[in-house]
């Protein structure tokens, strides 16, 4: 069981955004968050990445799995919107981006392992949130995704209340994302706020000292 | 597919399972659900009891391969009540288990199950003890374990506090557990706790109706 490595791990590991995201509607928008941490094996190679990318004004996306193919995908859609938003001659709607992600992801699934959650705002039906997970299309309440998302699928679900405020639906997205990093050693580092509603988006990022600390902290 | 009929030769039945133990003021609550699975896509039992009571006030719980830790905690039994005999009174919780650390220890390469021992004893009180798969010991206030105990880390991390009354704890265990076994498919059935404290031993057994709901449910 023993194996000498002489090598670093990130001269021959894929390079992972092994992460937590979180979106989360309220009424008026919504919340994005992620932590910052990008890994390649055991190696941290980048420990302030944001990982809230922008496709349009008012719509985001959180990435997470194989590094390269999120940064990719995120950027195909980012081009394929303004030409969609062109045309239509407005916004474009927070469903048309998801589906444009869910069509890469689907077409692609068997090459590429990213799992990208798009959240924004639009007229028509304000905050929404979806999940492309393996090339679905899915919209939720809130989402969480990544490795560090199995260990509070049991938080979230236990505080998630119906009809929360702006507020309130950021302090959750924190909460969530500080205990997350605390279990999962491939997330880490600092957490990437983004609300969107109607007046546009505002990033926000939150130090590792400034995290909510729990019992054991 | 391949990977499933591997691991049901393989591993055989398995508890893939959600257990973990929680001392309060004046006692500790071990908790466990009650499936038995094989290979992770077929229920072999929905009703087994994995609170084993190796003396008066000493239970543990097990989770790993049900046939390796049916036999191990067999052994500790009988070794358990002997050295009992020859102190002339009740075991430590730490002897439990340790007792239980030896074995798995010793024979690491052939076992695959790890325990959490909790109980009372007059010396120290209400005590937790994890025993890993390779026969590592730790004391702690609280601990989980078993496939689903990934999805409550971060629960358990937010709404633990130490000196709980019993009935606070009742409820954080039995909301782990249902949080649990609502994200984990080889969780569930009913929740079995045991309540240990100086006075006795009491069993709730919850069944799976009666466990609490959350948001989406």
């Amino acid at each position: 069981m023993l194996e000498e490595s002489s090598e670093p791990g990130w001269l021959s590991e894929e390079v992972k955004t092994g992460t937590t995201i979180i979106a989360i509607e309220f009424d008026g928008g919504v919340v994005l968050g992620s932590d910052s941490r990008v890994s390649a094996g055991e190696t941290v190679v980048n420990r302030v990445m944001n990982k809230l990318s922008l496709l349009h004004d008012k719509i985001y996306c959180a990435l997470s799995g194989s590094a390269a193919d999120a940064q990719t995908i995120a950027e195909m859609v980012n081009y394929q919107l303004d030409v969609h938003s062109i045309e239509v001659g407005e916004d474009p709607q927070v469903r048309s981006a998801a589906t444009l992600v869910k069509n890469i992801s689907y077409k692609y699934k068997e090459e590429l392992s990213a799992h990208l959650i798009v959240a924004g705002w639009d007229k028509r039906a304000g905050g929404q949130v979806y999940v492309t997970l393996n090339g679905l299309l899915s919209r939720q309440p809130f989402a969480v995704g990544g490795s560090g998302s199995s260990y509070v699928y049991g938080f979230v679900d236990a505080e998630y209340r119906k009809a929360m405020s702006k507020e309130d639906c950021q302090q959750f997205v924190v909460n969530t994302l500080s205990l997350a990093m605390g279990r999962d050693g491939s997330s880490g580092g600092v957490a990437y706020l983004v609300t969107i509603d109607e007046k546009g988006a505002e990033e926000k990022c939150i130090l590792g000292n400034e995290l909510p600390t729990f019992y054991d902290q | 597919m391949e990977r499933h009929f591997m691991d049901s030769q393989t591993k055989g039945v398995s508890t893939g399972t959600t257990i973990l133990a929680v001392t309060f003021n004046g006692g500790v609550i071990i908790g466990s659900d009650s499936r038995a699975s094989i290979g992770g896509y077929y229920v072999s039992s929905k009703t087994i009891n994995k609170l084993i009571q190796v003396h008066d006030r000493i239970f543990c719980c097990i989770a790993g391969s049900l046939a390796d830790a049916q036999a191990v905690t067999k052994a500790a039994k009988f070794q358990i009540s002997f050295h009992s005999i020859q102190m002339e009174s009740p075991p430590l919780v730490k002897a439990a288990a340790s007792v239980l650390k030896e074995l798995c220890y010793n024979n690491k390469e052939e076992l695959q199950a790890g325990f959490i021992t909790a109980g009372w004893d007059r010396k120290k009180g209400p005590q937790v003890y994890t025993v890993a798969l390779g026969g590592m010991l730790l004391s702690q206030p609280f601990t989980i374990g078993g496939s689903g105990s990934t999805y409550i880390y971060g629960y358990a991390d937010a709404k633990y506090k130490p000196d709980m009354s019993k009935e606070e704890c009742l409820q954080f265990a039995t909301n782990a557990l249902a949080l649990a076994m609502g994200r984990d498919n080889v969780s569930g059935g009913v929740a079995h706790l045991v309540v240990i404290t100086e006075e006795g031993v009491e069993h709730i057994v919850i069944p799976g109706d009666k466990l609490p709901k959350f948001h989406d449910e």
